[in-house]
């Protein structure tokens, strides 16, 4: 890796990360934008956050690797404290039952 | 407290996550052979870990300088997501500030703001932006200052305590009490099925698919619903 080949990668994905993040905030913020669209952007969070965490949980190493039973239910866990009280419980839950589980079977 | 102190307070356990995340990036970079200004430019300039992580694994296997950058790129097309979801409770902000919040537009604020929008409708607008400003300062400076850390120890935090789970299981919490109506169910059951079937597409795109899938499946639930 050449110093020029660095900085170019820094400069071209820092302009276009920017582009891609300010796009429609920044665009179309103080547009009204329609009733379907609106109904699809309320189910961003619960769609993408999801989405984005399963695969780690799934498999300790990329997608179809070993899968480890102890993240499985600290995810579960981490789900149950999470709905009910909160992030810190759910932490507290999750990473308490990995490392628990991990030491009862490992 | 203040909508500010707020969101600081409610982005606080996201350090768990940021600093092991930040350091790991350091210690990475630095061992691949970019100095501290190369290093400190990427975390700064980009401000986004995981294409970060991809384009620096690419160059390191050889790749072409495009298709590290177009890579990386991919990787964040998961931001035009947040980008237009924040829309409706961000976009009365001044355009200056909404380029501001588009630079800190990281995966922890999206998912700590959009969890507190979207389960207190009340919130008043003028609250919702110093909010987003709150979270922000909580997770951002983090990332800068650890990966500077990383870089200068060069040592990662010992993998063995797993920290990477902190990730998951802090999204799962505040997804769960989103999950209030059968739509919402809907949305997130469909995106991760997406999510583990096409795992296997390159660059996060997947998780394009997965995130696209669910919202159009949450919204279709929703339209039923309204219409009975």
């Amino acid at each position: 890796m050449s110093d020029a080949v660095i900085w170019t990668v820094i400069l071209a994905l820092g302009i276009g990360t920017y582009a891609i993040r300010f796009s429609f905030l920044g665009f179309l913020g103080d547009r009204t934008l329609p009733d379907w669209v609106l109904r699809h952007l309320r189910y961003v969070g619960v769609a993408v956050l999801p989405a984005l965490v399963a695969p780690m949980i799934l498999w300790t190493n990329g997608p179809g690797s070993a899968v480890d039973p102890a993240r499985l239910v600290a995810a579960a866990a981490g789900f149950a404290a999470g709905w009910r009280f909160g992030v810190v419980p759910a932490l507290v839950a999750g990473m308490g039952t990995l490392y628990a589980v991990q030491a009862l079977i490992g | 407290m203040t909508p500010f102190w707020r969101g600081f307070r409610d982005a606080a356990p996201f350090m768990l996550v940021v600093i092991p995340f930040s350091v790991l990036f350091g210690a990475v970079a630095r061992e691949a052979g970019m100095d501290i200004l190369q290093i400190m430019a990427m975390s700064a300039v980009v401000f986004a870990g995981s294409a970060q992580f991809t384009a620096l694994a690419l160059l390191q296997d050889g790749a072409p300088v495009f298709i590290a950058i177009l890579a990386g790129l991919a990787v964040n097309l998961r931001m035009a997501l947040y980008s237009v979801a924040l829309i409706p409770h961000l976009g009365h902000a001044p355009f200056w500030k909404r380029g501001v919040m588009s630079y800190l537009m990281v995966d922890q604020a999206f998912a700590v703001a959009v969890k507190t929008y979207d389960s207190e409708p009340d919130m008043p607008r003028a609250a919702k932006i110093p909010y987003y400003f709150g979270v922000v300062a909580s997770v951002c400076p983090l990332w800068l200052a650890f990966t500077w850390v990383g870089a200068v120890v060069g040592r990662t935090i010992p993998p063995d305590w797993q920290l990477d789970f902190a990730l998951p299981i802090c999204f799962i919490a505040l997804t769960a009490p989103l999950l209030r109506s059968l739509a919402h169910v809907v949305a997130c059951f469909v995106a991760v099925s997406v999510a583990l079937m096409f795992a296997w597409v390159p660059w996060n795109l997947w998780l394009i698919l997965a995130a696209l899938a669910g919202m159009a499946a949450g919204a279709e639930v929703e339209r039923r619903a309204a219409r009975v």
